[in-house]
C-alpha cells in the first residue's frame, strides 16, 4: 500500500485516477481503517485529503454554504453561525460516534461510506445538500441523496471524490431538525432516523419542506408525499397524520437484532411527527 | 515500498520515526516511539483507550494513520505528568480509586484533560456525554465522572486563586 498526502485537488484526483490497484481518499478515516483491520478492503493507495486547504473549510458560497469533504462533525457544531442555519443537521453530525469520532468524521466520508443507518444522510437530504463530485473529468454537483446507490456502494466513479458538501441559502423562516431512534442515550447505531427540513411564509404556514428517512431502506429515502402533506398547512394533527402515513408507506426495512419491519415502520411516521414540530418551532423562533 | 519518513512532535517533544503505510498512530507511538502509555482496546475506534490528541483534537490513535502525523502536534498520557509531580486529574483518579485494571484510564485521563480544556466547568451530563466513547469494565464509571468533576472543581479554585 501507498500513502499520499497532496496539497491540491488536481493532485489527489490525480492520485485517485492514476493507481491501477485500489484507491480510497482517506478524510476522517473512521469507517476507512476499520474496514483496512477487519480486511474488507485492501488499498494499494489511500490519499490523505486533510493537507488540501479548500477541503478543510466551511465557507458561505451562493447563499448558502460550502463544507470541505474533510471538515469534521465537531468542526461544523463549532461554526456558530453554520449551527444556527442548520441545527439539525449539525446535530446529525455530532450524534456520530464518540467525541473522539466526530473529532474526525466528516460528512463527505458518511455519505460514501454509504451505511443505510448513516445519521447525516437524512439531515442532508433533507437540507437539500449537493455533492460537488472532482475527477478526471472536472466537477459536477448532485444530490446527496443520489450518491449512496446501495448498501456500502456509492456512486463515483474510478478517480472521483467529494470536494464539498453544499447547502442551500436557508432564508428568514426556515429551520430543520434530525432525530432518530437508539435504544441507549449516545453511541449508537440509528434503529430509524428522520430529517425534516422546512420553511414558513410570513403567516407561519409551510411554504416548502423535504422529509428523508434513514435506516429503513437500502439507502435514504427522501420522502415527497410526507414534505407534500406539511406544505400549505401550520402542521395541523391532520396534516402530521398524512406526515406519519407517508413516511410508513415509503420504508422498506429489513429485520434485524435492533429492530423489527413493524417497529422500524411505526417508529418513523412517529419520528416524522417530532422532527417536523421541531423544525417548524425553530424556523418560528427563527422569523 | 519503502518505509515512510515522518516528523512531528510529542508531548512537545520534537521526533522522527519511519513507518510502513499501513500502520496506525497507535502502532507508532507504541512500538515505534515506546510510549505505551497509550493503550489498545478494540482497534476499531469504539473503545476509547488509545485516546491522544492530534494537534489539540481528541481522537482515537488506532484510526489515525501514522504517515497522517507528518507536522502534527499529538499528545498523549505521557505528557501529562509534570516531572514526579501528577496532573490534577492523575491525582483525583487515585484518590477517587476511579480505576481497576487500569487499562481504560490513559484514555479517560485524556480525554477528560481535553474536556476541561473546552469546558473548565461541565456539568455531571456533560462529563457522561464527552466521556461516552471511553469504555471502562470495571468500575462503572460513577468514581471517574467522581474524579473528573472533583478536579475541575479543584483546577477551576486554584486557577482563580
Amino acid at each position: 500500500m501507498r500513502f499520499e498526502a497532496p496539497e491540491t485537488v488536481e493532485a489527489a484526483v490525480a492520485l485517485l485516477a492514476g493507481e491501477a490497484g485500489r484507491a480510497y481518499p482517506l478524510s476522517g478515516g473512521t469507517d476507512l481503517l476499520v474496514q483496512m483491520r477487519s480486511g474488507r478492503i485492501a488499498p494499494d493507495l489511500v490519499v490523505d485529503t486533510k493537507r488540501i486547504a479548500s477541503l478543510r473549510e466551511i465557507a458561505r458560497e451562493g447563499g448558502g454554504w460550502r463544507i470541505g469533504a474533510a471538515v469534521s462533525g465537531a468542526e461544523i457544531n463549532e461554526n456558530a453561525d453554520l449551527v444556527a442555519d442548520w441545527p439539525g443537521l449539525a446535530h446529525a453530525a455530532d450524534v456520530v460516534g464518540s467525541t473522539q469520532v466526530s473529532g474526525r468524521a466528516t460528512l463527505a466520508g458518511n455519505l460514501c461510506t454509504a451505511s443505510p443507518a448513516a445519521d447525516t444522510v437524512p439531515a442532508m437530504a433533507a437540507a437539500g445538500a449537493l455533492a460537488r463530485i472532482v475527477g478526471p473529468d472536472g466537477r459536477r454537483e448532485v444530490p446527496v441523496e443520489d450518491i449512496p446507490v446501495g448498501v456500502q456502494k456509492n456512486a463515483l466513479a474510478k478517480g472521483e471524490m467529494i470536494e464539498c458538501i453544499l447547502l442551500p441559502e436557508r432564508g428568514p423562516r426556515g429551520a430543520d431538525a434530525y432525530l432518530r431512534f437508539i435504544p441507549r442515550t449516545e453511541m449508537d447505531i440509528a434503529v430509524v432516523g428522520c430529517a425534516v427540513s422546512l420553511s414558513l411564509d410570513e403567516a407561519g404556514t409551510v411554504a416548502s419542506a423535504r422529509v428523508a428517512l434513514g435506516a429503513v431502506a437500502p439507502t435514504v429515502v427522501v420522502v415527497e408525499d410526507g414534505a407534500r402533506a406539511l406544505v400549505g398547512t401550520a402542521l395541523e394533527d391532520g396534516a402530521l397524520d398524512a406526515l406519519a402515513a407517508a413516511c410508513e408507506a415509503a420504508c422498506n426495512p429489513i429485520d434485524d437484532k435492533r429492530g423489527t419491519v413493524a417497529f422500524r415502520t411505526e417508529v418513523a411516521g412517529t419520528l416524522a411527527r417530532r422532527a417536523a414540530r421541531t423544525a417548524y418551532e425553530r424556523a418560528r423562533d427563527r422569523a | 515500498m519503502s518505509a515512510i519518513h515522518v516528523t512531528a512532535a510529542v508531548n512537545g517533544d520534537p521526533v522522527e520515526f519511519l513507518c510502513q503505510p499501513e500502520e496506525t498512530l497507535l502502532d507508532v507511538l507504541r512500538d515505534r516511539l515506546g510510549l505505551t502509555g497509550t493503550k489498545e482496546g478494540c482497534g476499531t475506534g469504539d473503545c476509547g483507550s488509545c485516546s491522544v490528541t492530534l494537534d489539540g483534537r481528541l481522537v482515537c490513535a488506532c484510526l489515525v494513520m501514522g504517515a497522517e502525523a507528518e507536522g502534527r502536534q499529538i499528545g498523549t498520557v505521557e505528557g501529562l505528568a509534570d516531572g514526579e509531580t501528577l496532573h490534577p486529574l492523575q491525582r483525583k483518579f487515585l484518590e477517587h480509586a476511579a480505576l481497576q485494571c487500569g487499562i481504560c484510564t490513559p484514555g479517560f485521563l485524556v480525554a477528560a484533560k481535553s474536556l476541561l480544556e473546552k469546558n473548565p466547568d461541565p456539568t455531571e451530563e456533560e462529563v457522561r456525554y464527552w466521556l461516552a466513547g471511553n469504555l471502562c469494565r470495571c468500575t462503572g464509571y460513577d468514581k471517574i465522572v467522581r474524579a473528573v468533576m472533583d478536579t475541575a472543581e479543584e483546577m477551576r479554585n486554584s486557577n482563580a486563586a
